[in-house]
């Protein structure tokens, strides 16, 4: 029973954390555009968070800033370039692939080229590993060993 | 051989990146706004709220934009470099009072010194926005034209007037 009343109070501190704003649109498209905005955009004063995840003072001006600008008929490209304007491509969470922002892009699929590679040679040289010569000598005794067992 | 090369080598590599992780500082984004024109405002001023400034006023001047609050606790560590600068009169400062409260923030230029030759007030937060402040204290260098030269987040340090802010102002006093 404490333990129920405990989950439950925590589950209620998170409706009490999340910053309740009521917001009025438009049109469904509009609020749809408010939610895609504020959920690319970084809070540069958290940096791991989106404007629509955190709760600084900052991210609720974002907010309106987006809020007011959709209102006023803006595009989301507008929207997204009047912030880069400002704060810098470190404001969007999907940067645009520039030859700064290269080796973000890049850089994954580099590290998982250079994995199969190494995985490549590794299975390769196990394998050459494996193959043992054995004389005929000994291939000899494995045979009439392998016959007497049968035998018997 | 290779056996005991490779470990070592991705040791190497892995204390070269940590080694630069360390010595990143994430908080300190770099501004575009660099070598662009001053973003345009009007906005009253602090201890004259019937007057308004604006970056066309101060036109042909090289000046500082010093964002600061009442509530911001490192700009109260910074306060006593910013006093002392403004001894100096190397150049005008400009404060951004922003999002605070006109009385506390009078209140605090009262108890603490103004080395502002005038302050302005952003209540609402949307000249930071138009200069991208994102952390107070900020402080932007800007040119006779009207550009933004040079931007310093976090206090100010006295080794930073030394090191980076008189240089640049003299430089910039040089400029037409």
């Amino acid at each position: 029973m404490k333990y129920l009343s405990v989950i439950f109070l925590l589950a209620l501190s998170g409706i009490a954390c999340a910053g309740v704003e009521y917001r009025q649109f438009a049109s469904p498209e509009q609020q749809e555009a408010y939610e895609n905005l504020t959920s690319e955009l970084r809070c540069l004063v958290c940096q791991n968070q989106t404007i629509a995840d955190s709760n600084a003072e900052l991210a609720a001006d974002l907010r309106r800033q987006v809020y007011e600008m959709l209102q006023q008929g803006k595009s989301k490209q507008d929207i997204a370039q009047f912030m880069t304007d400002r704060y810098g491509d470190f404001v969007l969470y999907n940067p645009p692939f520039k030859l700064k922002t290269g080796l973000l892009w890049i850089g994954p699929v580099v590290f998982l080229l250079i994995g199969l590679v190494a995985v490549f040679l590794f299975a390769r040289r196990k394998k050459t590993n494996a193959t043992v010569e054995i004389s005929a000598e000994k291939q000899q005794k494995i045979r009439s060993l392998l016959e007497e067992g049968d035998q018997s | 051989m290779l056996k005991y090369i490779l470990p070592l080598l991705l040791f190497i590599v892995l204390a070269v990146f940590l080694a630069l992780g360390l010595n990143l500082h994430p908080s300190e984004i770099p501004s575009p706004l660099i070598d662009k024109q001053a973003p345009a405002f009007s906005a009253a001023k602090l201890q004259a709220p019937e007057e308004k400034l604006t970056p066309a006023d101060l036109k042909g001047k090289v000046w500082l934009f010093n964002v600061w609050a009442s509530w911001c606790a490192s700009c109260r560590s910074e306060h006593p470099v910013l006093n002392q600068l403004a001894q100096q009169k190397a150049a005008i400062i400009v404060g951004l009072n922003y999002k605070d409260e006109p009385e506390a923030a009078k209140g605090w230029l009262a108890q603490l010194g103004n080395p502002y030759d005038v302050s302005i007030m952003d209540q609402d937060g949307r000249i930071g926005i138009d200069w991208g402040v994102y952390g107070v204290p900020e402080t932007f260098v800007v040119d006779k034209q009207g550009v933004i030269r040079y931007k310093h987040t976090g206090p100010v340090t006295p080794e930073d007037v030394q090191q980076t802010f008189l240089p640049l102002i003299a430089k910039l006093q040089a400029e037409n």
